[in-house]
């Protein structure tokens, strides 16, 4: 599914990486199938994607205080496109405990405010147990969410 | 040799500088961590201290010298990184925003030196001071630890300046935050708590940013010198590790806590080999760090908050936090 011309994606992992690519080395460890996973843009300048598919969105933490600009900008124009957030399922955080209450607060506030629970939170690029358990998390989420949609 | 990294200089100082424009940025990482670290931007006055003189005085005279003793042995490496260690940095930067964000990591680590001071004074008199301080420059572990970084911010090699530079952020300062989050867990001491978070904090960045600038700098090299790079890397951090674990004996085992620190070093040394691009080195079945110490760390980084290993049930959807509402359109 390469209809990255039109921003249109199907993956069912979204996430947003900086240039420090963290992130991006933890989702490619997942090593989902081809087309399942989707980088954001780097910049806001850029088009942002279009989600076609329910998905869940990963993003990383910084280090705010307070939790002002915690959301990278990036991730806020992605969630301004109204069906993006009609098809977020679910947010996994990245981030580091030392920034205390702040760790993967980005992931908190996207989910409070789009009523969607905050999956998992892994550290920097995460460990390999993060990713096996991201790895088996995602799939049973998946298959609960089938089953919850058949129903 | 690395003659194929071009923009970095081999002198102690800068011999040619320009003057800096802050509206081009070659790497956008440079501002925002600029603006990251003055937004965090603390000053241990601020915090009441004075709170703990209570708190301090239910703590037996083992504890006290104990406390005294892992803060002084935290103030040396503030002063190595303040004065030393992100100063001998900027001959080697890849940008110009880079040098200046040195400076202010520079600074911020000779706070965080100054912090310890307004604790002791707050809390201890003149002649326990000294005495402290005394022990820091005895102490054979404390002082080893001191000369191997040293050596490195002395020498000409500015990646393994960073390596060295983002082992001391992410790993180093750990066997002395440890007491700190231990007497947190416990109500004790929890102003002076306060202070070691706004610290713990900034080291998290500072680590973060000299190991990106780190495998930025790496992207020049040759595949022979990566690989001796990272040879380098795990080699000087297992030297440091076994020189940890002397250390953190030598200092916790009169309280029997030794095992439990051991384990928030083998956590903090997966972090810090992350920080440099590399993948954690220690096992989970080592890192299960003791989640009181976690939780005084962080207070969502517990299991409660994992999603994915319990049934769900007892997740609770985020609790409602303030957000930047003109942001976001919905």
């Amino acid at each position: 599914m390469q209809t990255s011309s039109t921003q249109m994606t199907s993956a069912s992992l979204i996430y947003f990486s900086s240039v420090s690519n963290n992130t991006h080395r933890f989702v490619e460890k997942l090593q989902l199938p081809e087309g399942q996973a989707a980088r954001l843009p780097l910049h806001t300048g850029t088009e942002t994607l279009l989600a076609t598919e329910p998905f869940v969105l990963m993003l990383p933490t910084y280090g705010a205080g307070g939790g002002r600009g915690s959301v990278p900008k990036q991730v806020v124009k992605f969630l301004n496109v109204e069906q993006n957030r009609r098809l977020l399922r679910g947010v996994i955080g990245a981030g580091n405990t030392n920034f205390h209450d702040s760790y993967c607060i980005a992931g908190d506030i996207v989910a409070a405010k789009c009523g969607v629970p905050h999956l998992y939170r892994f550290e920097l690029m995460g460990t390999s147990e993060d990713v096996s358990k991201v790895h088996k998390g995602l799939e049973e989420f998946w298959k609960q969410q089938s089953s919850l949609s058949a129903a | 040799m690395t003659t194929s990294a071009a923009t970095e200089t081999q002198s102690t100082l800068l011999d040619h500088v320009e003057a800096i424009n802050w509206n081009r940025l070659p790497d956008e990482k440079d501002g925002e961590v600029w603006n990251r670290l003055v937004n965090n931007f603390w000053l241990p006055e601020k915090v009441p201290v004075s709170n703990d003189v209570q708190s301090w005085a239910t703590l037996t005279e083992e504890e006290k010298t104990l406390t005294m003793r892992v803060f002084t042995g935290l103030t040396l490496l503030d002063t190595i990184q303040g004065t030393v260690g992100a100063v001998a940095l900027i001959p080697h930067s890849l940008t110009q925003h880079e040098e200046a964000v040195l400076t202010n990591i520079a600074f911020m680590e000779s706070v965080h030196a100054k912090s310890y001071s307004q604790i002791f004074s707050t809390l201890c008199s003149t002649k326990e001071i000294d005495d402290a301080f005394r022990w820091s420059r005895e102490n054979e572990n404390l002082q080893h630890k001191a000369q191997i970084v040293m050596d490195y911010y002395h020498g000409d090699d500015g990646l393994k300046k960073r390596v060295a530079s983002t082992i001391l952020e992410s790993f180093l300062f750990y066997s002395g935050f440890y007491l700190p989050m231990h007497w947190s867990s416990r109500a004790k001491l929890t102003n002076t708590a306060d202070i070691i978070r706004l610290i713990i904090r900034d080291e998290a960045v500072h680590g973060y940013y000299i190991g990106y600038k780190y495998q930025r700098a790496l992207e020049a090299e040759t595949e022979q010198r990566r690989q001796e790079l990272k040879d380098y890397t795990f080699d000087l951090l297992f030297e440091l590790y076994e020189n940890e674990v002397q250390y953190t004996h030598d200092l916790y085992d009169g309280v029997g806590l030794a095992e439990d620190v051991k384990k928030f070093l083998h956590y903090n040394a997966n972090k810090a080999l992350m920080n440099l691009g590399y993948e954690a080195m220690f096992p989970s079945d080592v890192t299960d760090v003791n989640p009181a110490i976690l939780s005084a760390l962080s207070p969502n980084a517990d299991e409660n908050h994992d999603f994915f290993s319990g049934s769900g049930s007892s997740y609770v959807i985020g609790k409602a936090v303030e957000t930047e509402d003109e942001d976001w359109d919905f």
